[in-house]
């Protein structure tokens, strides 16, 4: 933790993190079942007063680590994002290569699915674990791309410099693509809308089957702030961060990654979970020579 | 305050070493050794070394996520649930592990370390790029991407689905 941590932002980065999470669950029931803003505050009280199931002969503590290892991963991959634009921006860790330190943060999901559908000792809990590796391990590709691609358009590694790079026009604008290829890939590392084949119902809730009483809670809010910290990545990364008029640069922050939250959110009600052993082929064929092509026209413009 | 989190991680990177050979189930051996490679990885931000701390975050947690579904695919019990023991052929490999650790230990003793000169630079992982690469920047970065395609490409011809298991009537699919 360098110099200059403010640590008035490292008490409030997860009451922010948790109420962008809410906000998500919120509007996840209002798009899909119509249900008030109480309805996932009253599954949550459900879950966390039920009693924990067990499997026979279940590895408890690897799947604690993997429960527990998702909402964790979702807070320090939060750290390194700046609230208000520019390379000062305040934030909780200010470190210089901070896009690696979120893809790493990102990466981190797929141990804690594997774990805990491993854990479980039960067939489909172990197959939706395997099919997050194989699902993380083809997007991983079109997503580092997409994130090189912004970080090749500012030269630098930081969150606050590629916003701050932004001043005359987003990089949403110039490199179209690599957002889109971002968006979609960002869905796949989070499991969530048409990428959550893992957890899905055609194998009885997949990775998260076994999991029951705070366990789930936990493991779907830290699924949650997953989606949330995506969406707030994609405002340094393609919106121009903090930007804005008027309002301050932490007002224009928030308002983006709510923007881009529900966006996200609106896609779960919105397209069908895709079965990912098909899919796979678009993500190695399509996604991948996209996002390298992206690239290459922005080196071409950043060289020139 | 540097010191303790130095000697915290260090004793835990070498406490979770000990642990992959202890515990008795692959899965738990993988991730015990997934938390030493963390342990480094802590030691080297504190080290300042940002990029390379992060890297090996990153990348020892997807190698060893890899590593889990290859070992645990080429195990000798079905699927790896029974519990097994994490060691084979106990004495040669004690005799040849004790023997390299103490070639290494020596090899840290006896060297004459130089003193350092000048100042640290200002990016060391780009320094350090430099003095190993040198003038040889372009060829490495040409081979980086040469074994990009190559892995791409060689999983694009080993997924098992090729074009004629698709299912009959789709786009591409066999008759």
């Amino acid at each position: 933790m360098s110099d200059g941590a403010p640590v008035g932002a490292a008490v409030a980065l997860p009451l922010v993190l948790a109420g962008l999470a809410y906000s998500a669950a919120v509007m996840d029931a209002a798009f899909r079942t119509g249900d008030g803003p109480a309805a996932p505050l009253r599954e949550s009280v459900l879950l966390l007063l039920r009693q924990r199931r067990r499997t026979l002969a279940s590895d408890v503590p690897l799947v604690r680590i993997g429960v527990i290892s998702l909402p964790v991963a979702a807070l320090l991959a939060a750290a390194v994002i700046p609230l208000d634009g520019g390379p000062g921006g305040s934030r909780v860790w200010n470190l210089p290569v901070s896009v690696v330190w979120f893809n790493a943060m990102e990466v981190v999901a797929w141990a804690s699915l594997w774990l805990a559908g491993w854990g479980a000792n039960s067939a489909f809990p172990l197959v939706g674990g395997y099919r997050f590796l194989a699902q993380g391990l083809a997007y991983e590709l079109p997503h580092m791309f997409a994130l090189i691609t912004a970080s090749l358009g500012a030269g630098s590694l930081d969150f606050g410099a590629i916003a701050a790079a932004q001043d005359e026009v987003w990089f949403a604008v110039w490199m179209p693509v690599a957002f889109a290829v971002y968006l979609l890939s960002a869905l796949a590392m989070a499991f969530w809308g048409p990428m959550e084949h893992p957890v899905a119902d055609d194998l009885g809730g997949g990775a998260a089957a076994e999991l029951s009483g705070p366990d789930r809670l936990l493991f779907f809010a830290g699924r949650l702030a997953l989606v949330a910290v995506a969406a707030a990545a994609a405002v340094p990364l393609f919106l121009g961060g903090g930007a804005g008029p008027w309002l301050p640069g932490w007002a224009w922050t928030l308002i983006k990654t709510v923007a881009v939250l529900a966006l996200l959110v609106w896609l779960r009600g919105r397209w069908p979970v895709i079965r990912m052993d098909r899919f796979m082929t678009a993500a190695w064929a399509v996604l991948i020579p996209a996002a390298l092509l992206q690239a290459l026209v922005v080196g071409v413009v950043v060289l020139d | 305050m540097q010191t303790v989190v130095f000697w915290v991680l260090a004793v835990a990177a070498v406490g979770f070493g000990v642990a992959v050979f202890v515990v008795d189930s692959m899965a738990r051996a993988t991730f015990a050794l997934l938390a030493s490679f963390l342990c480094v990885g802590g030691e080297l931000l504190l080290l300042d070394l940002n990029y390379l701390g992060v890297l090996v975050v990153l990348m020892m947690i997807m190698e060893m996520l890899v590593m889990a579904v290859f070992m645990i695919m080429y195990m000798m019990n079905p699927g790896g649930l029974m519990p097994m023991t994490m060691v084979h052929n106990r004495r040669a490999a004690l005799t040849i592990s004790i023997a390299v650790f103490a070639a290494m230990a020596a090899g840290v003793l006896l060297t004459p370390w130089p003193h350092r000169r000048g100042a640290v630079p200002h990016d060391p992982a780009f320094s350090l790029g430099e003095a190993i690469m040198g003038p040889k920047m372009l060829v490495m970065m040409v081979i980086g991407i040469a074994i990009l395609a190559t892995m791409i490409g060689s999983v694009v011809l080993a997924t098992d689905r090729g074009r004629y298991d698709r299912p009959p009537g789709r786009d591409g699919g066999a008759a």
